[in-house]
């Protein structure tokens, strides 16, 4: 066990792995879920910025962020987007691993929630963890709970859809007010929160960098931990409680037509009762 | 490259592996990356003076650089046209 710091600040990201942004997504075959078999994977983009913005944290505070751990939980494969964000300049991962679940079983936002509720608790045994970065939204299911249900179960206040954050001290220490602005409709709103607090990130708040190669060697030496559910004592109580019936395309474009002069267009559209 | 023994050697090395790592998730899937960035490395394999090869090395590091940048704005763009509404 490490001696408490009293003054130095813990940041937790968690990620997901994802459908590649670039990938075409398709229903599978069953009809209740996506394909997924040799689709290429990658991490959330939102979750990249989150990442991004925790290394930014400690290039500018420097040894007031003690530790930049990432956490993910999905199938022994997500274990590939731990090591792209600790490349990225994160300091160690815990990977909760799950069955490989499609869409027609997955872990649902309260689900996830729970976890890292719990993925928080053990991390403290070690050292508290002091602010949550997480993607306001994950490209996949697109639903956009997870950070607001784990600052609900934390009791943790929070900051989402973040564009800026900002630090009102020289050095953030534990109980440091942060200044955060947040895109909200039709414009931008600031909050201030005292740590600990949980940050969704929005698509501005910064640009992720690309890991270098030297990096990327390096991050396959640094310690990840492993969970189960049951670890957690979760096996029961992440359980989805939502049933997907159906997943289909949205309906095809239907194509134009040219038309040779104007009496035929205005007859077309007359046909179409749009005039 | 530059010939074994070179100082410069593990230079371009280096930047010859990132560049292929880059090249490998190049979006557009017409454009030949890893052959061209093959070729272009073995045009100037022959170059001794260390003058020239950091010229060539500087354009490489420049090519890098620009790759990254189209990467992240090609990223951003698509999540800006699905995720904003005004944009």
């Amino acid at each position: 066990m490490r001696p408490s710091l009293v003054n130095q600040i813990r940041v937790l990201v968690p990620i997901k792995r994802t459908i590649d942004y670039a990938v075409k997504v398709r229903p599978a075959k069953d009809g209740k879920s996506i394909e997924t078999a040799g689709v290429k994977m990658s991490m959330n983009p939102f979750d990249e910025i989150a990442v991004e913005e925790a290394v930014r944290l400690r290039e500018k505070y420097k040894e007031a962020i003690t530790k930049i751990t990432v956490v993910s939980v999905g199938p022994p494969k997500s274990a590939d987007v731990i090591r792209t964000a600790l490349a990225m300049g994160a300091d160690d991962g815990i990977i909760v691993e799950v069955p490989e679940k499609t869409f027609a079983d997955p872990l649902e936002p309260l689900g996830i929630s729970k976890i890292l509720q719990e993925v928080v608790k053990k991390a403290a045994e070690e050292e508290e963890v002091d602010l949550i970065i997480m993607g306001k939204q994950a490209i996949d299911d697109d639903a956009s709970q997870t950070g607001q249900m784990l600052a609900g179960l934390l009791n943790w206040p929070q900051a989402t859809y973040a564009s800026k954050l900002e630090f009102l001290d020289d050095k953030p220490t534990k109980g440091s007010v942060a200044q955060v602005t947040r895109e909200i409709d039709g414009g931008l709103g600031i909050v201030k929160t005292k740590l600990p607090f949980i940050l969704t990130t929005d698509l501005r708040l910064n640009e992720p960098r690309y890991a270098s190669l030297p990096n990327i060697m390096k991050a396959k030496k640094k310690p990840m931990k492993k969970y189960t559910l049951k670890d957690l004592g979760l096996e029961e109580g992440a359980k989805p409680r939502l049933e997907t019936l159906k997943v289909e395309e949205p309906p095809k474009r239907q194509g134009g037509a040219k038309v040779a002069d104007v009496d035929e267009l205005i007859s077309k559209l007359q046909e179409a009762g749009r005039i | 490259m530059p010939p074994l023994g070179h100082h410069l050697r593990p230079r371009a090395i280096g930047l010859y592996k990132t560049l292929h790592r880059l090249g490998r998730e190049y979006p557009d899937p017409n454009y030949n990356f890893i052959p061209k960035l093959r070729s272009m490395f073995r045009k100037n394999a022959h170059l001794t003076d260390d003058k020239e090869i950091l010229e060539k090395l500087e354009i490489g590091e420049f090519v890098r650089k620009e790759t990254e940048a189209l990467y992240s704005l090609k990223k951003y763009r698509t999540l800006r046209k699905r995720y904003v509404a005004d944009a």
